[in-house]
């Protein structure tokens, strides 16, 4: 299933990667592949901009606006300001994965 | 048999005892408290039935688990996913033991959510690992990572809280994959020079991931979102929907019974009643039938998929019913503008509970839905107002 197109905020800069492969090990969409020591994107629309990538890349090689894809947060920060935060009652996800 | 060596294991850490529970239930608690602190003091003061026994580490005890569920554990797992239980469902932190690991055995990292502590033992049978709980407010790992709290920080505390350095000859710490949101693993190994492998997204691979040499397949790294996936989620989405319910009838009925002279309960209802059953119909169009259906209803954006499912739901309603009388064409329009709108409203919030859409989409999304939402409603409501007026003889 994909979302939206073209709205990931998702870059990467392969000038600066070295092939360690953190990336493919944490994205949970495949969105990166590996070859000849180089990460790139295979389907950028897969991305939920969640940020393990970037949080994750030591040689500062992705970056990515992460937050929350609620609507409910998002409209509670609209009307009173600050952050979208998942105060929307945590474990919604689904928590089968541990 | 069991408790009893528990307890006696229990009574030789007399010593320990003194910090943190009350005094009944002595042996029961010495013992809880001997362990290490790991596992004294869960509510009602006495050990729950997941605990088998005590591990004996070089630093202390730590609570050996059952890798099966007990009644109890199904019961929790059905009140978490269906009401507000699941946000005091939860363990102590603190370090666990699955089998009879030793020195060489595995370290597994999990959120103190009960859900997310049974789902992961349940998937160790045969095993002999560790488990190190962390403080994660008793949400699962996902919604703790994206917060922070299943986090570095408290991933590096509670690895130096325990001494994992005393316990374990080897250097490797296994993360849930859905935690590296949180975990920066480079700075966890800088600071407690243990190397962090972001494991499986679901528990049940753990066992294959550690007889493969820690090694995933792409399955293994993907995360899915399956019919049943979504159908165990819709009632979180049902329920926050019909809470708003009773609202909305209120303003139904009082839109419905208003005259001149009062308010009449009998045309409150017979005017009202198609209203509140189409709304009904709206809240499952758009918490039940779309996520279940979801790659099913075309488009990406939710809030077109809800608007469809919520056209489709109140169409056929009102064409198999006739609970609208097909001359009231004001009724017809404001039944065919409203509904659609709520069922796709109603079908956003499910963006939160997805596997798979960021936060730039559901931005893009709320930025062009809302204003139709408030216009929508705005019309809706001029012309009831105008169908009003028309009933009263004034227009
Ligand atoms: S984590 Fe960074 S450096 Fe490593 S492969 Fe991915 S992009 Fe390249
Ligand atoms: S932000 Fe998340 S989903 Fe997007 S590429 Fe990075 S790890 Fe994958």
């Amino acid at each position: 299933m994909k979302y939206l197109s073209d709205v990931t905020t998702l870059k990467l800069l392969p000038e600066k990667c070295t092939g360690c492969g953190r990336c493919v090990e944490v994205c949970p969409h495949g969105v990166f592949k590996l070859s000849d020591k180089k990460a790139s994107v295979t389907d950028r629309d897969l991305c939920m901009e969640c940020g393990a990538c970037a949080v994750n890349c030591e040689f500062g090689a992705i970056s990515v606006n992460s937050g929350v894809g609620c609507a409910a947060a998002i409209i509670n920060s609209m009307l009173y300001g600050g952050e979208p935060s998942c105060g929307c009652d945590g474990n919604k996800k689904s928590a089968d994965c541990c | 048999m069991k408790e009893l060596k528990f307890i006696s294991a229990g009574k030789q850490n007399d010593k320990n005892t003194a910090s943190c529970c009350s005094a009944e239930k002595k042996n029961l608690i010495s013992e809880a408290s001997a362990i290490k602190d790991t596992c004294c003091c869960t509510e009602n003061s006495k050990l729950p039935e997941w605990i088998t026994g005590a591990a004996e580490t070089p630093v202390g005890k730590a609570c050996k688990v059952s890798t099966a569920w007990s009644l109890a554990d199904h019961w929790g797992q059905i009140k978490s996913r269906t009401s507000g239980f699941r946000m005091k469902y939860s363990v102590k932190p603190g370090l666990y033991a699955a089998g009879n690991p030793d020195k060489d055995s595995d370290v597994l990292v999990s959120a103190n959510y009960k859900l997310s502590f049974d789902i992961l033992r349940r998937s160790l049978q045969g095993m002999n690992v560790w488990i190190l709980v962390l403080d994660t407010n008793g949400i699962n790992v996902w919604c703790a990572a994206g917060k922070g709290t299943f986090g570095t920080n408290e991933l590096v505390n509670r690895v130096q809280e325990v001494q994992l350095n005393k316990i374990v000859n080897h250097n490797r710490l296994i993360v849930p994959q859905l935690g590296a949101v949180g975990v920066n693993a480079r700075s966890v190994q800088k600071i407690t020079g243990f190397r962090v492998c972001f494991g499986p997204v679901y528990a049940k691979d753990i066992p294959a991931y550690i007889s493969s040499g820690y090694k995933k397949t792409e399955e293994m790294r993907t995360i899915r979102f399956t019919m049943a996936d979504r159908l165990i989620l819709t009632p979180m989405e049902i329920n926050p929907a019909l809470k708003k319910f009773p609202l909305y009838a209120l303003i139904v009925l009082l839109i419905f019974g208003l005259k001149p002279s009062g308010i009449f309960f009998r045309d409150a209802w017979s005017g009202g009643m198609p209203f509140l059953f189409l709304g009904l119909i709206s809240v499952f169009a758009g918490a039940l039938a779309t996520p279940v259906l979801l790659p099913f209803v075309p488009f990406r954006s939710f809030a077109l998929k809800g608007w469809i499912a919520g056209m489709l739901a109140a169409f056929f309603t009102i064409q198999s019913s006739g609970i609208i009388h097909q001359g009231n064409i004001i009724l017809l329009i404001v039944a065919c503008l409203f509904f659609p709108l709520a069922t796709s409203y109603i079908a956003l919030q499910f963006t939160g509970s997805t596997t798979f859409t960021g936060m730039s989409g559901v931005n893009k999304e709320l930025r062009a839905g809302i204003p139709i939402y408030i216009t929508g409603v705005a019309i809706s409501l001029i012309l009831l107002i105008v169908f009003k007026l028309g009933e009263w003889g004034i227009l």
